[in-house]
């Protein structure tokens, strides 16, 4: 065909790598997908433990639309606002939406904070939202500082059609991998000489990979760096919802309320995949203290605006103060438990994890199963535990850590007794490792496997492992169906 | 709000280049209307002497259909079997699509295009909303300060779209009124070679049918010739086919893909085509936009992109049960264009007996209306002091040619299926009545059309 003979026919963003997904991390799912756990089906099939979903409290959230018909406009009691719900596409989004937005932020955060309800702008997801503030506030080959371990997908979200950079700022566990000044001050200095535009610094809190909240001294030096150096900083706090117990969460508008700062500078993106566990329906939400920007993203927000029949659900789901309040809470207690349950297996065979009270996951520590402290014997210890513990856990190299032998190990996405099934083949390989037999399996194992990809994305959630998939991607696979 | 910081102490922060520049395109006439109708939105009842929206290219003539399927299908309105289908639905993020409405989507656009051409629901890409879809594209095929050649006139949005965040430059192709604004390939090959001289690659062409806003349909003929242009070229093509459903006429409508399928798609994979069901189903809240190529890398590359831009999983179960149900879509369809070609007669007679002509359309949601004969120069500027009163004086918003980069001044997009039928006959008589007004010595000369500020009390005291 006439086109294929010219490569150059599509963009340079089209043809390079930044989509992410040509690493080999995606073998992961690649085995997942192969040989889905099933616990009557396929007992022997793998885990699923890379996907951070939190599948916890959905029973609240049927229950509520059982009880809500007129919430959505399909049922014949809603229906009746059909017309003027599929209507509406103004990129302010629908008022009541936007304030149950706000509310429902104001209370993750104990109402320590009020949130406005007009500087609420949409996003196609937490994925879209930090494209879109991307674009907002740096230019192409700009950078923004991010502090590893960070979620990979940030190289997508932030660089792919942005072309804004990232430059890592690495912590480590030396201090329970919290960001320094002086490693800011570092990474900082190191741009100036090499000539490199710093734009921003965007954080995670509460942490994926590692699961914690930052405290508030931290925070505050954040916020004094940035205003130092007149950068923007970006809080991406899509887990807040997910703490228990202590510490609590202290967001990025509690703090600024507490000492000076040049509000101009500071970003909040938000999102309901993870507090509510509702990543299909691609709520994501970008807060700005900042009033050109609040603007100029809301107008860019038609290029990834919700769905108008979700904002309406949600809008009257979120004002109802009674629901909200009984979800946190139970959302929080459940999350609690399931996270000391799978710790406490871990600490049973002395696999200790970095202490964490928030997020999906924890962040597990088996550097002392490595044969050397490299990032190949990480790799290698993490094939292991795919095709023999047939467990999909994250290499900590996928999240840009600078340590070897970390793993980030995801609790909530399955049922107790699938989480009792993966403890059990952990204790059995780490009993079995201590014996040496593990290390011969290495070596075997090694030479079976191939480096490949799929067209998979991060976090991609195709099954729940009560199921099997009707969406497996394999199948779709263009190097599968690829004719010539 | 802001803390005040010293000037002195402290520059403001920069923000990026896309975020200052104005590339947005919302400082312009397009939108000052909008502006104008939201100030004084007209009301049947409560405010009968405001501004009437015919810019907005909404389709609300069927939703009748679509509230009586809802009401006779609950199975729309659950989440599917069982318990687990909610949690099923509300986890479901794949960048794929559901697959039964892809499929779903799929034999909707065949049933369109009557059968005549097959859709494989594997190369639909699912973006929300065709902005989203134009945008997503334009990124694939092009590189910053590329440029797509786009025929004039054209949808305001794409300067957006299209420029916006990517960098990439439209350079129209110029088409006139002598020969009903149809591309010639002349004008396709003028407009390569404008580009040309000014040192910028052309990456594609990409064309709106049918057309947004002439409302009509893009002839065979035409389509073959810009396709073979392309082919020479080696250049993509865009084909937006937001309105297809919108064809007053099933027989009316030639689709890019018959096209291909008629060459057994010899070169087809620079072709891509754009679909939506914000107009043929008058669903733009719904946010949901289509691309499908017919090219593997960009199908693969699209549908990560779309990550950005993924459609409500919600919304895909509800569309998938509706758009599958095969009578429903049929009849859906059928009735559509019947409705939507009543309206538009309608205001053809309507604007005919006030004196007024219009391109001769056959398809979407709004007639493109020629005043040019009004004009008291043949400039913008003269346009836009029409288009001025018009929307303060006969109170309609209606949306100027130049805002479509129309090469020809005098030249209106009206919308007709964004409102009741009784609204569009207060509409037709403001416009009849300042015709008459107009041909009467009293305002004859020098655009004054200040007189106009009676009129709509004029239409207001009068019956229907």
């Amino acid at each position: 065909m006439g086109l294929s003979k010219n490569h150059q026919l599509l963009s340079k963003i089209a043809t390079n790598d930044r989509h992410g997904e040509n690493s080999p991390y995606f073998d992961g799912w690649k085995a997942y997908d192969q040989n889905p756990y099933h616990p009557s089906k396929n007992r022997d099939g793998v885990i699923q433990m890379g996907l951070a979903e939190n599948q916890l409290c959905f029973d609240l959230i049927e229950e509520w639309i059982r009880k809500n018909p007129k919430a959505s406009i399909c049922t014949a009691e809603g229906v009746n606002e059909f017309k003027n719900i599929a209507n509406f596409q103004d990129y302010h989004g629908l008022p009541e939406f936007r304030q149950a937005v706000a509310n429902f932020m104001g209370r993750v955060r104990g109402n320590r904070v009020r949130f406005d309800p007009d500087r609420i702008v949409m996003g196609g997801g937490a994925t879209g939202a930090n494209e879109l503030i991307t674009f907002c506030l740096a230019d192409p080959g700009d950078v923004f500082l991010v502090p590893s371990p960070y979620y990979p997908a940030f190289f997508r979200d932030i660089g792919w059609r942005t072309g804004v950079q990232i430059l890592p700022v690495d912590c480590d566990s030396s201090n329970g991998f919290v960001i320094t000044k002086a490693a800011l001050e570092a990474a900082y200095e190191k741009a100036q000489e090499d000539n490199i535009k710093i734009k921003g610094l965007l954080i995670a809190n509460p942490s994926n990979p590692l699961g914690t909240v930052l405290d508030t001294e931290t925070m505050r030096s954040l916020v004094s760096f940035v205003n130092e150096k007149n950068i923007h900083l970006v809080s991406d706090e899509i887990y807040s919802a997910t703490v228990s117990g202590s510490p609590t969460f202290t967001s990025i508008s509690e703090i600024i309320e507490g000492m000076e700062c040049n509000r101009d500078l500071i970003h909040i993106v938000y999102s309901l995949s993870k507090d509510m566990g509702l990543p299909g329906f691609r709520v994501g939400i970008v807060y700005s203290y900042n009033d050109a920007v609040v603007s100029c993203a809301r107008k860019m927000s038609s290029f990834g605006l919700v769905s108008s029949q979700t904002q309406h659900l949600l809008a009257s789901m979120l004002s109802d103060e009674e629901f909200v309040g009984k979800f946190l809470s139970e959302s929080s207690k459940r999350l609690a438990k399931r996270r000391s349950m799978f710790t406490e297996g871990l600490e049973e065979v002395e696999i200790s994890c970095l202490k964490s009270n928030a997020g999906l996951f924890v962040w597990m520590d088996l550097r002392r199963l490595l044969e050397k402290q490299t990032f190949e014997d990480e790799l290698v210890l993490w094939r292991v535990i795919i095709n023999q513990v047939k467990l999909n856990v994250s290499p900590g190299s996928s999240f840009n850590c600078s340590e070897p032998g970390w793993f980030r190990v995801c609790f909530a996405n399955m049922d107790d007794d699938t989480v009792e099934v993966a403890l059990e083949r952990i204790r059995t390989f780490v009993r079995q490792a201590k014996k040496g037999k593990a290390q011969v399996k290495n070596k075997r194992l090694q030479n079976n496997l191939k480096l490949s990809f799929s067209s998979r994305r991060y976090d991609e959630s195709v099954m729940s492992p009560h199921m099997m998939s009707p969406h497996s991607p394999i199948s779709l696979s263009p190097l599968v169906r690829a004719k010539n | 709000m802001a803390i005040e910081i010293d000037d002195h102490q402290q520059p403001s922060v920069e923000l990026s280049k896309v975020a200052v520049s104005e590339t947005h395109g919302e400082d312009s006439p397009y939108f000052a209307g909008w502006k104008a109708y939201d100030e004084d939105p007209y009301h049947e009842l409560n405010n009968p002497l405001g501004v009437i929206q015919m810019g907005l290219a909404e389709n609300q003539v069927s939703f009748d259909l679509l509230e009586e399927y809802l009401e006779k299908h609950s199975e729309a309105s659950s989440w599917g079997k069982g318990a687990s289908g909610f949690r099923e639905n509300a986890l479901f993020q794949d960048y794929h699509g559901l697959k039964s409405f892809r499929k779903a989507m799929a034999s909707f656009m065949e049933q369109i295009r009557g059968g005549r051409v097959k859709f494989d629901p594997e190369r639909i890409v699912l973006t929300a909303g065709a902005t989203a879809a134009n945008e997503l594209l334009t990124f694939i095929l092009a590189d910053p300060s590329d440029a797509l050649l786009v025929p004039t006139p054209y949808y305001p949005g794409f300067d957006r779209d299209l420029r916006w965040r990517t960098g990439v430059k439209i350079v129209p192709i110029h088409c006139e009124s002598s020969n009903n604004f149809q591309i010639t390939p002349e004008a396709l090959e003028a407009a390569y070679s404008n580009a040309e001289a000014m040192n910028i690659k052309v990456r594609g062409v990409l064309i709106t049918n049918p057309s947004n806003p002439l409302g009509a349909t893009i002839q065979r003929s035409v389509l073959e010739e810009i396709f073979d242009f392309v082919t020479r070229k080696n250049i993509h093509l865009v084909s937006d086919e937001i309105y297809s459903g919108s064809v007053f006429s099933p027989t009316e409508f030639v689709s890019v893909a018959e096209i291909l399928e008629a060459r057994k798609f010899k070169d087809s994979e620079r072709v891509h085509i754009v679909y939506s069901l914000s107009k043929d189903l008058g669903l733009p809240g719904f946010r949901v936009g289509t691309i499908y190529s017919y090219n593997d890398k960009v199908v693969t590359t699209a549908r990560r992109m779309s990550s950005f831009t993924l459609i409500s999983s919600q919304t895909q179960h509800l569309l998938a049960s509706m758009l599958s149900n095969k009578a429903f879509t049929e009849n859906y369809i059928k009735i559509n264009r019947e409705r939507l070609r009543k309206r538009y007669e309608m205001i053809i007679e309507g604007l005919r007996s006030a004196g007024i002509e219009c391109l001769k359309g056959n398809a979407g949601l709004f007639c493109w209306m020629n005043l040019s004969p009004l004009l008291d120069e043949p400039t913008r500027e003269g346009e836009l002091a029409l288009w001025n009163s018009m929307l303060h004086e006969v109170k309609l918003n209606i949306s100027p040619g130049s805002s479509c980069h129309c090469s020809e001044p005098g030249w209106f997009r009206v919308c007709f299926a964004n409102m009741s039928e009784l609204t569009l006959q207060v509409a037709l008589k403001r416009i009849h009545i300042f015709m008459e007004q107009l041909r009467s010595s009293t305002l004859a000369s020098n655009q004054d059309y200040s007189g106009c500020r009676f009129l709509v009390l004029q239409v207001a005291r009068q019956p229907i």
